[in-house]
């Protein structure tokens, strides 16, 4: 091995340049860094979580009402009101109630009357929505909050 | 003694003469050489253009054969010429706000003097291009054109599809129609799905890509003002400039990589060129020489070139033309017989049933009725993935420039082909007839069905074959043919059933006509 392949300790001037470039890279990197953070948003500005949907003696027992507002089902039966979101877990498209459950008009998915998937590529169920009682007698849903299958508001 | 000679002419005589010559000298002052009339101020043509000298001054005939390219690889630009002709017409009066964007497409199609027309030749246009970037990927690939010292191109091409598909999908959006509305929505809830892997493991709340992604495509959690914006900005500056430049490499690239792959010369029958001359060209001596340290490679050679190369100006040119003139016909053809779409006015609580992406997302449309996220994510990574690492496994030598020129690789392309044809017709009519894991055991982990779906066995079994063919036949290149063919088949018989067969609720059915009515 020739004395120029061997490894050469670093000049002062050599070094003093790569620190330079290094210390450029590093300040674009981290400004790009930076930059990259403008585009998420801090806030966002959406529809209240919150819709009022009516009085509970307004639901009759059977089929769901499909309240356009929260894009949720809202039911009613022997135990009380309950809300079932109608996005499909899968891709977000709006389902559409049959005498079975749900049926996604995208790809497929099917869903009990629960909301639990019985076939289609659906991951998982639908999201129960929690339902309350507003102070002038109207059922709220909020479809920010989620709560578990089965929990039905009596009235 | 200083003294000044009279002078010949008069100011005012000069001034005159210079007015008269003024014409003259600014076309001298512009193109400074002659009418291309002969060979060498033909070369200067090219040479001395800012827009033409990205050809070299000479190509080799060889390059100029219908066969060698069949075009497409200037159809996709010459499309997206027209495609940035027609945009920028169409930006005079479109307004990228949610409360006008689909009174604006209105409007265009109703009032705007040629609106219509315009819209359908850039939507035309846009279906064109995709078309011709798979088509040009597929010349590419069965050329051997790929390989050594062409890797690279072969990388930049596919940044070039993934641009082209980038700027179809940003333009859908715009029309802010129903069509535009649910397809989004379904790509940005594709773009959220690694969420199904993270949700399945349990980590989303520490670890979640797929609602970061969501939130910077949307910059909303849902299809809105925000997401207008952005998709506008990105379709109307952000991807045509990014696609300009990555044109600008590819083109560039090919004249440093030695002009456009071909196998040795030979020599041959005379040739009729464009230009109509009949040349016949001989076999040129092998010896080279290096320009040191300024050529890299073993170019250009001594006492070849001339016989084998024609001059750029006129004949590569009236090929190139040919093909942007032939571009534009298709397009305005089709845009005289097919209207582009506008369906009502964006409904977000109600989805178009069946809710359609394009005809090239419609294979991908068809894997994420299987799993979201392998179908939407994982599969497209594999396959991009897969793609750019052809050049860096298959490295047997190959000049390139003929269909398959390997011995028997024409017969590994029909037998892939079948093969992989065979495999997802009989997958597809399986899972139409029997459904798949979930309908026989709905409490089934979701991360299994995302592992194993129709669409992860096609991919596995298409590398098992490829892996297979390589064996076979000793060959890397027999494998990537095989790999290539069979997820080449597989796009085009995905994309035909869920264009053709796929119906409401994206349930089967053999023709439109069997419909349910609702």
């Amino acid at each position: 091995m020739s004395d120029l392949r061997r490894p050469q300790p670093i000049q002062r001037r050599d070094f003093l340049g790569k620190a330079a470039m290094w210390t450029c890279g590093a300040t674009l990197g981290l400004a790009t860094v930076g930059m990259a953070r403008l585009p998420f948003p801090a806030v966002i500005a959406g529809e209240a979580g919150a819709v009022k949907v009516g009085r509970p003696d307004d639901l009759a027992p059977g089929p769901g009402r499909w309240i356009a507002s929260a894009r949720a089902f809202v039911f009613r039966d022997d135990a009380g009101v309950y809300a079932i979101s109608g996005i499909c877990t899968h891709l977000g498209c709006i389902v559409s109630q049959t005498l079975a459950g749900f049926d996604c008009p995208c790809h497929g998915s099917r869903f009990d009357s629960q909301g639990e998937v019985t076939r289609g590529p659906a991951p998982s169920a639908l999201p129960w929505l929690e339902v309350g009682l507003a102070p002038d007698g109207q059922l709220v849903i909020d479809t920010q909050t989620n709560v578990p299958p089965g929990t039905k508001l009596s009235v | 003694m200083a003294t000044m000679a009279p002078p010949e002419q008069s100011a005012l005589g000069a001034f005159i003469e210079n007015l008269r010559q003024a014409p003259a000298r600014l076309r001298d002052a512009i193109f400074r050489h002659g009418k291309p009339d002969t060979d060498r101020t033909r070369s200067q043509a090219v040479f001395a253009n800012f827009f033409l000298h990205i050809h070299s001054t000479r190509i080799h005939e060889r390059s100029l054969r219908f066969w060698a390219t069949c075009g497409v690889g200037v159809g996709a630009f010459a499309s997206f010429l027209v495609l940035t002709v027609t945009g920028i017409l169409l930006m005079v009066y479109y307004k990228p706000t949610t409360d006008a964007a689909y009174q604006s497409i209105k409007d265009i199609h109703f009032v705007v003097p040629t609106g219509q027309f315009m819209r359908n030749i850039h939507r035309w246009a846009a279906h064109l291009m995709v078309g011709l970037v798979f088509l040009h990927m597929a010349r590419v690939f069965y050329t051997s054109a790929y390989k050594k010292p062409r890797e690279f191109n072969w990388l930049v091409g596919m940044a070039l599809l993934v641009l082209t598909l980038g700027l179809s999908f940003t333009g859908y959006l715009l029309p802010w129609d129903q069509l535009a509305y649910w397809a989004i929505t379904i790509g940005s809830n594709i773009a959220q799905s690694p969420r199904e892997v993270t949700d399945a493991l349990g980590i989303t709340r520490f670890f979640d890509v797929g609602g970061l992604q969501k939130r910077l495509l949307l910059g909303a959690d849902t299809v809105g003002q925000e997401a207008l914006t952005r998709f506008y900005l990105l379709h109307v500056m952000v991807l045509p400039l990014l696609t300009a430049a990555f044109i600008g490499v590819h083109f560039w690239r090919i004249r440093k990589d030695g002009g456009l792959a071909r196998p040795p010369d030979e020599p041959g029958e005379p040739v009729r060129l464009l230009t109509g001359q009949m040349v016949s060209f001989k076999p040129a001596p092998e010896k080279t020489y290096g320009l040191m340290a300024l050529v890299r490679g073993t170019t250009p050679h001594v006492d070849r070139g001339q016989e084998n190369t024609v001059t750029a100006w006129p004949n590569a040119f009236f090929a190139e033309m040919a093909v942007l003139m032939a571009t534009c016909a298709i397009a305005l053809v089709l845009a005289l017989i097919a209207d582009a779409p506008l369906k009502e006015l964006a409904n977000p609580s109600r989805p178009e049933n069946p809710a359609k992406a394009p005809w090239y997302f419609l294979g991908l449309q068809e894997l994420v009725s299987y799993s979201a996220f392998m179908g939407g994510i994982g599969i497209p990574t594999l396959v991009l993935l897969g793609l750019g690492l052809i050049p860096f496994l298959d490295r047997e030598r190959d000049n390139g420039g003929l269909w398959c020129a390997g011995e028997g690789h024409k017969r590994v392309v029909l037998q892939s082909a079948v093969f992989g044809g065979a495999v997802v017709v009989a997958l597809l009519a399986f899972t139409i007839q029997f459904g798949w894991l979930r309908n026989w055991f709905p409490d089934i982990p979701q991360l299994i069905i995302i592992a194993f779906n129709p669409g992860t066995v096609f991919v596995a079994v298409f590398a098992a074959w490829s892996l297979f063919v390589m064996n076979r036949c000793n060959s890397t290149r027999a494998g990537a043919i095989a790999l290539f063919t069979c997820f080449f088949v597989a796009f085009i018989i995905l994309t035909y059933v869920a264009t053709v067969h796929r119906g409401p609720n994206w349930n089967f059915y053999w023709s439109r006509s069997q419909w349910p009515i609702h």
